[in-house]
């Protein structure tokens, strides 16, 4: 641990100034673009030890996810713009937003040769939310009826005060979904939900083979699938090394391989990855390393893209803030507001790869609006600001006795920007701010969750599925999981019922939106940015493109 | 002798405990619950993070984690890691890597930096003697990452002679480059020491009387002078050997090579404490059997040395 990772990142910055000042012109060598696309040619890709065993349900962080996203199919898929298509459903049918009818395609099969059915379907979901079976993503099943049952909890309270919870269902399976034929799933909600069926291609909802839910450990280890891809052989994982896939002959879906295989490598860090581009020994990264941010265009001309994806960035302030409470408190969230200069943060901070946000949501979204009423207080202006500041002065003078702090982690590269908002409210407010910095992430979320933040944090959502409700249900529902702050405003969760209980989608957008204009009122967070997710290849490869939720869509890419 | 090897031996067992318990409760110590940290944003059932936490002892006092630790330890059951893959097993993979690495480094400062000291020890002042002084204070000024980032950028990516990353092919071909930055600070280190004590001793007195004798150049040098000489490079190699296995931190990670040191690095980022006190109580046995081999070294090269009193 001598040297930091800032020291590192100089290090690097100044070598690539180095090989730009003095090698710039050694780059001539990708003349055989023309050269025809070899779909059997195995490319390589960045990444990194998966955190679990690959089981679709258990899986929520990106190097697991990307690998069980190429081994599965589910019901349905997503297309580049985040549409879902239907993949192993034939159709998906329901006349109230309730009582759901599936029609799974008939013949398709795991690489075992195990025939997938609606049977497979609704074991693989009850193994998912049954809590004795500790799946990360088990709460993907929330609105099934019965998930209750299965999903119960006890609760004790030790010695010291300490909650413990331990799985405690009182149901095996869910009630309200069954197999009725070979082809028919039939799912009752507990209440209506209009895009309940959006979700259905996140990969909680992937079926598993009869040998997963027996042994679901020794299964993860060598998951055996029905995707696009297949591992190379028993042991294609290496550990802490590589991942092997390599195409499943047998697939017919939406998303067939137009490449022989995909090689995971692990690094611990992205600039050796970022490096091994630059020789052409790694086919593509979506990582590009901070102090490359600058330079990756550059580095990788025509052979490097940014594409919107469906993840944003917020700066909460938290409810329990004197400061930001009551009418006073109100004007003082909009001044803050008005006092971030977004538009030159994304431009100089983050060199393009964020835009201004406009909303809550996600612009990459069906039904994204960007002019829902209360938005303009999303715009840079000084003058605006100081006057509403100046109002809330007059109602409830500000406690100025501590300075306005920014809680973040910075090992990720937060202070920049975070340092440049707290000039903003320096200079526009006249007011004292700046970062309170954590050496980790867990540092911050604790305090989060015991509501001990003194200031302000931030904040992010990357989207599940591509769902509005999907950003705004679980981050800003009163008692939702990831609403750490505790926001709570009861026409809020009201707007979103509606809009779960519409009949259609569009009527649920409009309620979703709506409920967006009391957020904007409230202002329990300030919406920032949204990222853009910068990926370059190499000269293996014809092209690589990202997904509506930034990942590669590896699948898509062509060798040469 | 073999007393002073079983006292030595036994030496291990305080630093050992000591070594852990400090560490382990340093990492406990670590603010932030680790695993809920592994989950970031979206947090999973509060019984599934529980559960975890049961499961790595983390619900339990400091001296029962500690316990059960040890209790583990002694009976050769490391435990899973986070990724819920057995700590055993990745340590086995690691540390090879780090071996082969660690030697290499070992034998290019050792054969560089012994050859090139005895030279200009013996021609001190000279041309080829000021010249290797310079360019070796050179590489010492040089921090490693910046000497890892330039070596991986012209061999690697700019004339192709190697590849710019080791990852999963970690064979001793493509471990040179790593290795090579790797041995070039200390083997700065190792001519240094190598010339002033070769400078000293080339006019102590049984060097006079070996060449008086009549023997060969080489011979006075070889087993007169640089035999004579070697005591101090000796214990330098051996205290960095110990540290060469602890794992290059900077450089595994310049080269992404799947080694201890990237391994711990790892282990830390996610405060992983039976991972960290594990690498750390292999590191700490990797020590002590170091440096009683340099200890052993010194009475074959210096036979005045004894070590039973």
């Amino acid at each position: 641990m001598r040297f930091s990772r800032t020291s590192k990142a100089l290090g690097v910055a100044a070598i690539i100034a180095l090989a730009v000042t003095g090698c710039g012109g050694g780059g001539g060598s990708n003349t055989n673009s023309s050269a025809a696309a070899d779909p059997n040619k195995v490319i390589s890709a960045y990444s990194n030890e998966p955190q679990n065993p690959l089981l679709p349900a258990n899986t929520n962080e990106v190097y697991g996810g990307r690998v069980v996203e190429l081994l599965f199919e589910g019901l349905r898929a997503y297309d580049s713009d985040g549409k879902p298509v239907n993949a192993l459903a034939d159709s998906i049918e329901t006349t109230d937003s309730q009582n759901w009818t599936i029609k799974v395609k008939s013949g398709a099969k795991f690489t075992n040769g195990e025939a997938i059915t609606a049977k497979t379907f609704v074991d693989s979901w009850n193994f998912a939310a049954l809590s004795t079976n500790l799946q990360n993503n088990g709460f993907f099943f929330e609105s099934i009826e019965g998930y209750a049952d299965v999903s119960a909890v006890n609760e004790t309270t030790g010695a010291d005060g300490k909650k413990t919870s331990t799985p405690a269902p009182t149901a095996q399976t869910m009630s309200g979904l069954a197999a009725k034929d070979d082809q028919t799933i039939t799912v009752k909600l507990s209440q209506p939900e209009a895009d309940w069926s959006l979700r259905l291609g996140y990969s909680a909802f992937y079926p598993l083979p009869s040998e997963a839910l027996k042994d679901p450990k020794k299964f993860g280890e060598n998951p055996i699938g029905n995707g696009p891809y297949k591992f190379e052989k028993e042991g294609a994982w290496v550990h802490d090394q590589s991942i092997s896939l390599v195409k499943n002959a047998d697939y017919s879906g939406p998303r067939a391989a137009k490449n022989g295989g995909v090689t995971f490598k692990f690094y611990t860090d992205p600039g050796p990855a970022y490096t091994d581009l630059q020789a052409d020994n790694l086919d593509v990264t979506d990582v590009v390393p901070s102090n490359a941010l600058k330079t990756y265009t550059t580095d990788f001309p025509d052979r490097n893209s940014t594409r919107p994806n469906a993840n944003n960035s917020t700066l909460n302030i938290p409810g329990y803030n004197p400061n930001f409470q009551g009418e006073a408190g109100t004007l003082r969230r909009q001044a803050l507001s008005h006092a971030i200069n977004r538009e030159e943060i994304t431009k100089v901070i983050f060199n393009g790869t964020r835009t201004p946000a406009t909303e809550f949501t996600a612009p990459v979204l069906d039904g994204y609006n960007d002019s829902i009423p209360g938005s303009d207080v999303l715009k840079f202006d000084v003058q605006k600001a100081k006057d509403l500041w100046a109002q809330a002065e007059k109602i409830k003078p500000y406690d100025g006795s501590k300075p306005l702090l920014i809680a973040s982690n910075t090992d990720g590269g937060n202070k920049e920007w975070i340092d440049a908002v707290a000039n903003g409210f320096k200079n526009n407010l006249g007011i004292q701010a700046e970062i309170q910095p954590f050496a980790k992430f867990a540092e911050v979320l604790d305090l989060r969750k015991s509501q001990s933040l003194p200031g302000l944090t931030r904040a992010g959502w990357q989207g599940d599925y591509p769902s509005l409700y999907n950003f705004l249900g679980p981050v800003w529902a009163t008692n939702a999981s990831s609403n750490y702050e505790k926001y709570s405003n009861p026409e809020f969760d009201k707007l979103l019922k509606e809009g779960l209980a519409a009949k259609t989608p569009e009527d649920a957008n409009k309620k979703f939106n709506q409920a967006q204009e009391i957020l904007f009122k409230d202002l329990p967070g300030l919406p920032l940015w949204y990222r853009a997710t910068p990926i370059v290849w190499s000269n293996n490869v014809v092209s690589a493109e990202t997904g509506w939720n930034g990942g590669i869509r590896y699948f898509d890419i062509e060798a040469k | 002798m073999v007393r002073f090897i079983f006292r030595r031996l036994l030496q291990v067992i305080p630093v050992f405990l000591g070594t852990t318990l400090l560490v382990y409760y340093m990492v406990f110590a670590l603010p932030g619950d680790p695993i809920a940290a592994l989950f970031g944003e979206r947090q999973p059932p509060q019984s599934v993070i529980d559960a975890l936490r049961a499961q790595y002892n983390l619900d339990q006092p400091f001296w029962v984690q500690y316990g059960l630790f040890l209790k583990n330890l002694f009976t050769f059951n490391l435990g899973v890691d986070f990724t819920q893959q057995p700590i055993a097993a990745a340590l086995a993979r690691a540390f090879p890597v780090t071996a082969m690495l660690a030697i290499e480094a070992l034998i290019i400062q050792a054969v560089f930096g012994i050859a090139f000291g005895v030279f200009a020890g013996l021609k001190k002042g000279k041309l080829f003697d000021s010249t290797v002084l310079v360019v070796s204070l050179l590489v010492i000024a040089v921090p490693t990452f910046v000497l890892g980032f330039v070596f991986q950028l012209v061999f690697g990516v700019q004339l192709g002679w190697a590849k710019p990353t080791v990852g999963a092919n970690a064979d001793w071909g493509n471990l040179i480059l790593p290795a090579v930055v790797l041995g070039l600070v200390s083997f700065a280190y190792v001519l240094r020491l190598t010339r002033a004590s070769v400078s000293e001793n080339m006019n102590a007195d049984y060097v006079r009387t070996a060449t008086a004798k009549g023997l060969s150049r080489p011979r006075v040098v070889i087993a007169h002078i640089l035999r004579n000489s070697l005591i101090p490079v000796v214990t330098y190699l051996g205290a960095n050997l110990g540290g060469l296995m602890g794992g290059a931190i900077v450089t595994e990670g310049i080269f992404n090579v799947p080694g201890v040191g990237n391994k711990l690095f790892q282990a830390i980022q996610r405060s992983e404490g039976p991972t960290i006190v594990a690498i750390v109580s292999v590191l700490v046995l990797v020590f002590v059997i170091t440096n009683l081999l340099v200890d052993l070294l010194y009475a074959w090269l210096d036979p005045r040395i004894r070590y039973d009193q």
